[in-house]
C-alpha cells in the first residue's frame, strides 16, 4: 500500500503524467458514461436508422456551441409542434360534419443566417377521404404568402415544392420567406414570424396535428451528418471502442510478444531462431495491406480485426526488444542460481525473467495504446470500419465521402480527429513520463 | 567423521566447445568426500575450479562437447539420471550450490524471504509459513537478523547477501554443499565472519562442503581434505593437516610458498610463466613447464601415486 502510495507521489511530480493521467481518467469517464447513458443496443439502432429517427435534425449543421465564436449567429432549429401548444389550435365543426381545424406556429427570428430547410409534418388519421390542408406563411411586416393548398401528405418539404420555387424566381423557399422583399443579396428580415395551418376534414374521427419545423445551421454539442444524425453519438461511442480496441491489441500483442520472446531467448538453440526467423518474416509484411485483405474479403467485424492485429502482433518486432534484454538478464548470476536450486524452467521464466521486463514494458505498453487506435480509425477511413458501430474512424470516413472539407463542413472532420489526438496525446503523455519513472537509465536525468 | 563416502566422483570430464577448438575444463576429475567432510580445492583461476562444481550440479552451458565420468551420490550414479529427474531429486536435496558471485544471486525483484525459501517451495512444495520458519532457522545459523527476510537484496550488505546465499543454500538441508568462491569480493573481516558460518554449520548440521576458492590461509581452518587443480585435472589430493605442513605436489608447493607468512622472514614466491590454455594443454605433465624440478620423463603422462593414502600425479614419487 505504502509502495503505491510512493509510485503515486512519483508519478505526480511529473507534469506531463499528471495532464496524462487526468485526460486518460477523462476518456475513461466518457467510455463509461457512454455505456451507461446510451445503451449498446439502442446507440447501434440510433446510428444505423433512416432519416426517420432524425428527421428534427437540420442535414450538416455545424455544433451550437460555434455561435458562441460569432457575431452573426447561425440560427437554430425552430421546432414548433401544436400538441406543445394546445391552445393555438383551433376546431371548427361544421353541420356537414366537415371540421375545419386551423393551427398557428408562431416564433420569433432573430438570427443573422438563414434556415437550413423548412418542413411541416402532418400527424392525420381518416378512412377513406384524406383531409384538405392550406398553409400560410406570415411575414413580419404583414405578407402572407401561400405555400401550399393540397391533399394533406405526410409531409411538407417546403423547400423541395417546385411551385413555391418559381414562385420566388429561382430563390429557395428557406431564403425567400426569410428576406427583405427585392434585396440583393438577400437580407434577412428579423421579426415575429407565423405559419398558420387551416385544414379541412371531411370524416368526423380525423384529427390533425401539425409539427413546423424551420431547420437551423447549427445543431446539439456536435453538430449533424449527411443523414441528419447527432455526431455525438458516435462521438461519445467512439471512445469506449477505441479505448476496448486500443486497450486490448496492445495488451495482447505485448503479452504474446514478452513471453514469446522469454521461451525463445531462454531456451535458445534453434527454438530461438526460429522465432527470430518467423519475427522478421512478420516484419516484412505489410500488416495494413493484409487487414486491408481481411477487411475485404472475410469480415469487417472489429472483432475479427482486433483478433488479426493481435494475431499479427504475437510474432511483431517487440520480440527483438524483449530479447535483447531477456539475454542480458538470462546471464545474471541469480538466474545461475535459480537453475542451481532446481527451479524449474516454466518457473525462471515466469517469476524469474518476465519480472524483470515489466518495469520497461509498462510504459512501452501505454505509449502503443493510441497505435492501435490510430490503425482501426485508419481502416474505418479506408471504408473497412464496423459497419454496425459508430466510431470515430467512421465519422471521417462518412466525411470524406460527403465531401466534407470540400464543402466546408470542417467540423465533421475535425470532431474525430480532435479526439483521436486527445486519446494520442494522454497515452503517450502518461507513457513517457511512467518510461522516465520505470526505465532505470531514464531515471533521475 | 564416518568414512562411509558421501560422494565419489570418477574421472569427470566436461569439455566445452569455443570457436577456437575444445577446451578442457575439468579433463578426467576423480575425487571422494565422506559425510561431514569439507574439501578444499584450490588453485589459479581458469585451472577449471567452477567448472569442475558445475560438473558436479550438471550446470550445463550450452557449448558443452564432452560430459562424462561418474558422479556416484550415496551409491547411485546420478549422472545416468535425466535432466528432469536430476533437478528434482538431486540438486538442492542433495546437494546444493553457493555460487560465484553470490552477491549477485540473489533475485533483484524478489524479497530475500522469498528467495530464501524458493527451493523449499521448489521441491518439497511445502506451505509458504513453515517455508518461512525453515528459512527464519537457517538465518540464524548464518547469523543474519531474521527481519532482513523482508527486504530486498540491495537493501543487504554484501556479506549479508553472501550468508543470505548461504541460508538459501541450506534451507533444504542437503548433505553436500558446494561453494564457489564465497568469500571473494569481501574484505577480511567478512571472510573470516564466513568461514566461522561454515565450520558452525559444518558443527550443528553436519553438512559436507567442496569448497572452491584461491584463499588458502583462510580455508586451512575448515579443510579436512584438500585438492590441488591445475589445468583441468587434480594434481594433488591430501589430508588438510599433511597437505598444509608439507605439500607433496611441487605446483602445491609452490602455491603454499606463494602466500604470506606472518612470522617468517621470507618474501612470498611466486610461480613463473601462467598456466597452459586449456584448448591445448601439453603433453606429460601439464606443470612441466613451470615445474623447477622437471626431468625427461615429465614429457611422458604422470601417473597417479598413492602415497600412504595421499594421492599425487607427479613423476618425483614414483
Amino acid at each position: 500500500m505504502n509502495k503505491i502510495l510512493k509510485t503515486l507521489k512519483e508519478i505526480a511530480s511529473y507534469p506531463s503524467a499528471v495532464v496524462g493521467g487526468v485526460m486518460v481518467l477523462i476518456l475513461v469517464a466518457i467510455s463509461i458514461y457512454t455505456v451507461i447513458a446510451i445503451p449498446y443496443n439502442e446507440a447501434i439502432s440510433l446510428w444505423k436508422s433512416s432519416e426517420q429517427q432524425w428527421f428534427r435534425n437540420p442535414k450538416y449543421a455545424q455544433p451550437a456551441w460555434t455561435n458562441f465564436f460569432r457575431t452573426k449567429k447561425l440560427p437554430t432549429t425552430i421546432d414548433e409542434n401544436i400538441t406543445a401548444h394546445p391552445e393555438n389550435k383551433t376546431v371548427t365543426v361544421r353541420s356537414d360534419g366537415t371540421k375545419t381545424i386551423t393551427e398557428n406556429f408562431p416564433f420569433d427570428f432573430n438570427f443573422d443566417g438563414f434556415p437550413s430547410d423548412l418542413a411541416i409534418y402532418f400527424t392525420y388519421n381518416y378512412v377513406q377521404k384524406p383531409p384538405f390542408a392550406v398553409a400560410t406563411f406570415v411575414t413580419p411586416d404583414g405578407r402572407k404568402i401561400r405555400l401550399k393548398s393540397s391533399m394533406i401528405t405526410n409531409s411538407f418539404r417546403i423547400d423541395q415544392d417546385t411551385a413555391l420555387i418559381q414562385k420566388f424566381g429561382n430563390t429557395p423557399p428557406h431564403i425567400a420567406l426569410f428576406s427583405v422583399p427585392k434585396s440583393d443579396p438577400a437580407q434577412i428580415l428579423k421579426g415575429h414570424y407565423e405559419v398558420q395551418v387551416e385544414i379541412i376534414t371531411f370524416e368526423k374521427d380525423t384529427d390533425v396535428d401539425a409539427e413546423f419545423i424551420a431547420y437551423g445551421q447549427v445543431s446539439g454539442i456536435a453538430g449533424t451528418d449527411h443523414k441528419r444524425r447527432d455526431l455525438m453519438i458516435a462521438l461519445l461511442w467512439g471512445t469506449p471502442i477505441a479505448l476496448m480496441f486500443g486497450l486490448l491489441a496492445a495488451v495482447g500483442t505485448t503479452v504474446a510478444e514478452m513471453i514469446i520472446a522469454a521461451v525463445g531467448s531462454w531456451f535458445g538453440g534453434w527454438l530461438d531462431a526460429l522465432i527470430n526467423r518467423i519475427v522478421e518474416v512478420i516484419m516484412v509484411i505489410p500488416q495494413l495491406a493484409i487487414l486491408i485483405m481481411i477487411g475485404t474479403f472475410y469480415s469487417r467485424s472489429i472483432f475479427v480485426i482486433l483478433g488479426s492485429v493481435i494475431v499479427l502482433g504475437i510474432f511483431g518486432a517487440g520480440i527483438k526488444t524483449f530479447r535483447a534484454v531477456f539475454m542480458q538478464t538470462k546471464e545474471s548470476a541469480y538466474i545461475d542460481a535459480a537453475r542451481a536450486y532446481g527451479a524449474s524452467n516454466t518457473r525462471i521464466i515466469f517469476s524469474y525473467m518476465i519480472p524483470r521486463i515489466i518495469p520497461m514494458l509498462i510504459p512501452q505498453f501505454i505509449v502503443l495504446i493510441p497505435s492501435f487506435v490510430f490503425l482501426e480509425a485508419s481502416l474505418a477511413v479506408l471504408g473497412l470500419g464496423d459497419p454496425t458501430l459508430p466510431t470515430w474512424g467512421k465519422i471521417i470516413d462518412d466525411a470524406r465521402s460527403n465531401g466534407a472539407l470540400f464543402q466546408g463542413f470542417y467540423y465533421w472532420v475535425l470532431e474525430p480527429s480532435a479526439l483521436l489526438l486527445f486519446t494520442g496525446l494522454a497515452f503517450s503523455m502518461l507513457g513517457f513520463a511512467l518510461d522516465r519513472i520505470f526505465n532505470p537509465r531514464l531515471r533521475g536525468q | 567423521m564416518k568414512d562411509e563416502t558421501l560422494i565419489s566422483v570418477e574421472d569427470l570430464k566436461l569439455h566445452f566447445r569455443v570457436a577456437k577448438g575444445v577446451v578442457r575444463a575439468v579433463d578426467g576429475v576423480n575425487l571422494k568426500l565422506g559425510y561431514n567432510e569439507a574439501v578444499v580445492i584450490l588453485g589459479e583461476s581458469g585451472c577449471g575450479k567452477t567448472s569442475l562444481a558445475k560438473a558436479i550440479l550438471r550446470l550445463l552451458p550450452r557449448n558443452v562437447q564432452t560430459y562424462s565420468g561418474k558422479v556416484i551420490l550415496k551409491g547411485v550414479d546420478v549422472m545416468q539420471y535425466s535432466e528432469e529427474e536430476f533437478r528434482e531429486n538431486v540438486r538442492w536435496i542433495e546437494m546444493s550450490l553457493v555460487p560465484q558471485a553470490a552477491m549477485n544471486s540473489l533475485n533483484p525483484v524478489l524479497k530475500v524471504g522469498d528467495q530464501v525459501t524458493e527451493p523449499l517451495l521448489v521441491h518439497s512444495g511445502v506451505k509458504k509459513e513453515e517455508a518461512y520458519a525453515q528459512a527464519k532457522k537457517m538465518f540464524q545459523h548464518v547469523g543474519v537478523p531474521e527481519d532482513f527476510l523482508q527486504r530486498y537484496a540491495f537493501e543487504l550488505s554484501g556479506g549479508m547477501r553472501q550468508r543470505a546465499a548461504i541460508a538459501m543454500s541450506l534451507v533444504t538441508s542437503p548433505d553436500l554443499i558446494v561453494l564457489d568462491e564465497p568469500t571473494s569480493a569481501l574484505d577480511v573481516l567478512t571472510q573470516a565472519n564466513i568461514f566461522n558460518v561454515l565450520k558452525r554449520i559444518k558443527q550443528e548440521l553436519e553438512t559436507s562442503f567442496i569448497l572452491i576458492t584461491h584463499d588458502i590461509s583462510t580455508s586451512s581452518e575448515l579443510a579436512d581434505k584438500v585438492g590441488v587443480m591445475y589445468a583441468g585435472q587434480i594434481v594433488e589430493w591430501n589430508d588438510a593437516e599433511a597437505f598444509f605442513r608439507k605439500p607433496l605436489h611441487p605446483y602445491s608447493q609452490k602455491l603454499m610458498a606463494s602466500v604470506p607468512r606472518l612470522r617468517a622472514d621470507k618474501e612470498p614466491d611466486f610461480i613463473v610463466g601462467q598456466p597452459p590454455s586449456l584448448l591445448d594443454p601439453p603433453k606429460g605433465c601439464r606443470f612441466m613447464e613451470r615445474c623447477p624440478s622437471a626431468f625427461d620423463k615429465c614429457s611422458q603422462e604422470p601417473p597417479t601415486i598413492n602415497k600412504d593414502g595421499r594421492l599425487v600425479k607427479c613423476w618425483l614419487y614414483a
